[in-house]
């Protein structure tokens, strides 16, 4: 096959890149609804019939979203796998924790509403708020680590040694703030969605939670900002830098210097946009929960997170997993990528698949427009769970 | 606690897989038996068609979630216990994974939401549209997974990139249309629809010794029989074809299987039953037929097939070609990119590399594969040699149960055409005990394929025992704990809420019979 070779591998890998962050993206908008609208479930629901109405706003859809998750980790693995072999072992505690969480979602989903007893039901609201809040905490502190550098070397076979201890080591402060961050996003977003699928109440708390947290997030990303400016090293490769060369990190040298993780918006001003959305997704999202503007506010909270999540990745770049031991392990765009054949593989299946993904989650979506009834479920009609 | 790291992944592996698998092949195969059923009811308009499509959805739904939920776990794994694994073939593997969740994943996830809560806000077409969707994307699933375990059992399309130092694709056709993973994949789904037929046969065999819906249930025996007895069929020829293929890409397991310690004059005999020993090299209280192993595995009557002494010879070889080309490898890489190797460096990897992964087979003896002793060399051949003893019975009941469901099938599958159904409580009684049974062919069949792939987690590339992550045991035996109690404490209430389900029955569907789609049609005779 030569077929390949009408894309370049540089080109191919910034392809990538670029759709690691859309499914990055993809995954904190679509199931980060769900993640936050479970994390709010025990605070703005009391009642047995208000709980259902916000399980039931999630109910229809949280699996498709969940997909952007495991597409995700499918698509790291076929596109970067040293990123996946490093980062899942790596992390491996805090993995086990995430899976766990979402052991406990689709069981809470499901089987809730097939008992009656009162502690069987608030049992499994507190699943599902562990299934939401866990993996939204957890997957911010672990880009917390990540920004920081990760203590990982490789030996001459690629074989991966991690040196970190425990789990208690990625809750540094700097992990926990983006962890935070990770969440008051989340739950700005969730509410957003509360806000839109639901009435009375249950929308009404929804939009004093959301409020909050959207001011939560415009705070701990300002003060994210300022840490990673003023007290955390970035890295650079100090190496000549080859972009087309084999995906092998050993192949480069590089180094921690403060200040580095700004460079890519000092060089190219235009990258400002991003954490600029940031900000303005989270201030839209507050003004227009405020001002019942339901579907700005839930457009707005999806900028938001779009432009938080682009800034991380955007300062970074060319870096996607820096390695504070061994910074010469570190993997980067240019050497941590799949061959040039399956990179491009791998694109011909997007550009097929992903517009014919879009069209019928659309239409699903479209044919469960519209609030979640309270009397409904109330008489059981309409509702699954 | 002296059990390695290796150890303790295998058994996370093995215990999250067999685990996961206990609700795939119910959710592949009553997937398309409930679109199966909506077609029935959308052509015809009865709504007890409707009505038993909502009741087996139910339970489809209650087993679905924990096959979601458990299939997470799965594909984290790989990065989080078999990091080297991960980085080893990531550039194929990677590949039927992601395409899996692009196919199939979205497909299923997105519709089966439709499927339990548009039934009031589609039309009849559209949600069946739905149901169809949520089959095909379970159905598609399967495809890229066993394409992606195809792989593993026969590496086609592939070769070693000595600058990355790991395998990368060079023929993706190749690797899609592998024909292990073809057969692999019409076996696992008809065992799946088996599973499902065998299940909605049982429940029903169970309302009607009890009196209890019998309109709904003899309409859904005979779905599940007609279904049941066609899938029954395809799995035991499609898993002839699996064996087929064994002796030409896994000499080894075929031998294993059946406990063939030499290799016999063709054609050869299969040994019905028998205790193989591992450590003698024969088989105890043998029952043998003539010439039947031979025509299974070869289909002729000439071909020989080779017994385990003289695999393992063979292994030895490729050991000794595997050393060379490791060898030849590591003064590759001494040689850095600028490419100063010697023409015959390079011309022994280009010819022995495909026995790279037997040198790494003596990594577990040695640490330098080119320092091994002849007796290492020996130790590590005869590691290829799969747990005979476990492979010979799995493969004999798993196949036993096969023949079964064929019984079982094509004898309600009579009993539906002649309206004979609830005639004799016996046979009733035996398609309700009958239940659990799928699922131990199933688990069973699990075991032949990958307990009989070792030492191999890549057949012939990589040893599983190079595979795993540098994790502290105490770390995996953790998580093993972790996944232990929370699937313990799952599958319990499934259990629970799956006979609640069941006895409490189907929904009562009081809405009037719809017109037929093509009144016209009626109308013309």
């Amino acid at each position: 096959m030569i077929l390949h070779d009408l894309i370049d591998y540089e080109t191919l890998r910034i392809i990538w890149w670029l759709l690691l962050g859309v499914l990055l993206i993809g995954f904190a908008v679509m199931d980060g609804f769900d993640l936050g609208t479970a994390s709010l479930l025990p605070f703005v629901a009391r009642t047995d019939v208000e709980r259902r109405v916000v399980i039931n706003a999630v109910g229809p859809v949280w699996e498709g979203n969940q997909v952007w998750l495991i597409l995700g980790g499918g698509a790291i693995f076929a596109a970067w796998p040293p990123l996946y072999a490093v980062s899942f072992s790596g992390f491996y505690l805090a993995m086990f924790a995430i899976l766990f969480a979402l052991i406990l979602r689709p069981v809470g989903f499901k089987y809730r509403s097939k008992r009656e007893s009162a502690a069987w039901r608030s049992a499994w609201d507190w699943a599902l708020f562990i299934g939401g809040f866990v993996p939204a905490l957890v997957m911010g502190v672990a880009v917390g680590n990540v920004l920081q550098g990760v203590p990982f070397h490789f030996d001459g076979d690629f074989r991966i040694y991690y040196e970190g201890t425990t789990l208690f080591e990625l809750l540094n402060p700097f992990g926990l703030l983006c962890g935070l961050l990770s969440v008051a996003m989340l739950l700005m977003h969730g509410a957003a969605w509360l806000v839109l699928k639901s009435e009375g109440p249950v929308a009404e708390r929804a939009r004093g939670y959301g409020s909050i947290a959207a001011m939560a997030t415009i705070a701990l990303f300002a003060i994210g900002g300022l840490w990673l400016w003023l007290g955390i090293d970035g890295y650079r490769i100090t190496s000549e830098i080859v972009t087309t060369g084999p995906s092998n990190p050993l192949g480069k040298t590089a180094e921690q210097a403060p200040g580095v993780w700004f460079e890519n918006y000092a060089a190219h001003g235009w990258m400002m946009i991003a954490p600029a959305l940031g900000f303005l997704g989270a201030a839209g999202g507050l003004v227009f929960m405020r001002g019942r503007r339901e579907i700005l506010t839930i457009l707005s909270t999806a900028v938001s997170i779009l432009g938080i999540i682009s800034t991380v990745g955007l300062s970074m770049f060319p870096f996607i997993l820096p390695s504070s031991v061994d910074p010469r392990s570190s993997l980067t765009v240019w050497d941590a990528s799949s061959s040039h054949l399956t990179l491009f593989i791998m694109l011909v299946v997007t550009v097929i698949f992903v517009p014919i993904i879009v069209a019928y989650t659309a239409w699903v979506y479209r044919v469960l427009w519209g609030k979640v009834d309270e009397k409904e479920i109330r008489d059981g009609t309409g509702h699954a769970y | 606690m002296d059990l390695g790291i290796v150890d303790l992944s295998r058994l996370q592996f093995a215990i999250t897989a067999l685990y996961h698998f206990l609700f795939v092949p119910l959710t592949l195969g009553l997937s398309v038996l409930l679109a199966i059923m909506e077609t029935v009811y959308v052509m015809t308009g009865r709504t007890i068609w409707r009505q038993m499509t909502k009741f087996w959805g139910t339970l489809f739904g209650i087993n679905f979630v924990l096959g979601v939920a458990t299939g997470i776990v799965m594909e984290f794994q790989f990065g989080m216990n078999w990091s080297y694994y991960s980085h080893y073939v990531g550039d194929i593997f990677g590949a039927p994974l992601a395409i899996e969740g692009l196919m199939a994943f979205f497909l299923e996830a997105t519709f089966v939401g439709l499927f339990f809560f548009g039934w009031d806000k589609l039309s009849k077409v559209g949600h069946l549209i739905a149901t169809w969707a949520v089959a095909l994307g379970s159905n598609f699933s399967a495809l890229w997974i066993l394409i992606a375990n195809g792989w593993m059992q026969n590496p086609v399309g592939s070769a070693f990139n000595p600058q990355t130092m790991r395998m990368e694709v060079t023929d993706f056709f190749a690797v899609l249309f592998n024909p292990v993973a073809q057969a692999k994949f019409v076996h696992t789904v008809s065992a799946g629809y088996v599973t499902a037929s065998i299940f909605v046969l049982g429940v029903s065999a169970w309302y009607l010794l009890n009196g209890r819906y019998a309109e709904l249930a003899k309409r859904s025996m005979t779905v599940a029989a007609s279904f049941g007895l066609a899938s029954s069929l395809s799995v035991v020829v499609l898993g002839d074809e699996s064996g087929y293929l064994s002796t030409e890409h896994q000499k080894m397991k075929l031998a294993a299987i059946e406990a063939m310690w030499k290799t016999e004059p063709a054609p050869a005999a299969f040994t019905l039953i028998g205790i193989p020993d591992q450590q003698a090299r024969e088989t105890h209280y043998a029952i043998h037929i003539p010439w039947v192993m031979g025509l299974i595995g070869t289909r002729s009557l000439t071909t020989e097939i080779p017994g385990i002494e003289d695999l393992v010879e063979h292994a030895k070889v490729r050991i000794r070609n595997g050393i060379i080309a490791f060898d030849a490898l590591q003064q590759i890489r001494a040689g850095g990119e600028s490419g100063t190797v010697a023409p015959e460096v390079r011309k022994a990897f280009e010819d022995r590399g495909s026995d790279l992964g037997y040198a790494l087979l003596l990594k577990r003896y040695v640490d330098d594969p080119r320092q091994a002793t002849d007796a290492q060399i020996d130790s590590a051949a005869w590691d290829t040699v799969p747990g005979v003893l476990p492979l010979f019975w799995s493969f004999r009941i798993m196949v036993g149960l096969g023949f079964f469901f064929i019984a079982l099938t094509a004898l309600f599958f009579y009993l539906s055409a002649r309206r004979m159904l609830d005639r004799y409580p016996f046979l009733l009684r035996v398609a309700a005990f009958a239940i659990p049974l799928p699922w131990i062919a199933a688990e069973l069949g699990w075991v032949v394929a990958e307990f009989g792939r070792q030492p191999w987690i890549i057949e012939g590339v990589l040893p599983t025992a190079a595979a795993v992550s540098n994790l502290g045991a105490s770390t995996v035996l953790l998580t093993i704990i972790g996944f232990v109690l929370i699937y313990t404490v799952l599958f319990i209430i499934e259990m629970a809420l799956m006979v609640r389900a069941i006895r409490k029955g189907p929904e009562p569907d009081d809405e009037p019979e719809a017109e037929l789609v093509s009144p016209s049609l009626v109308a013309a005779e």
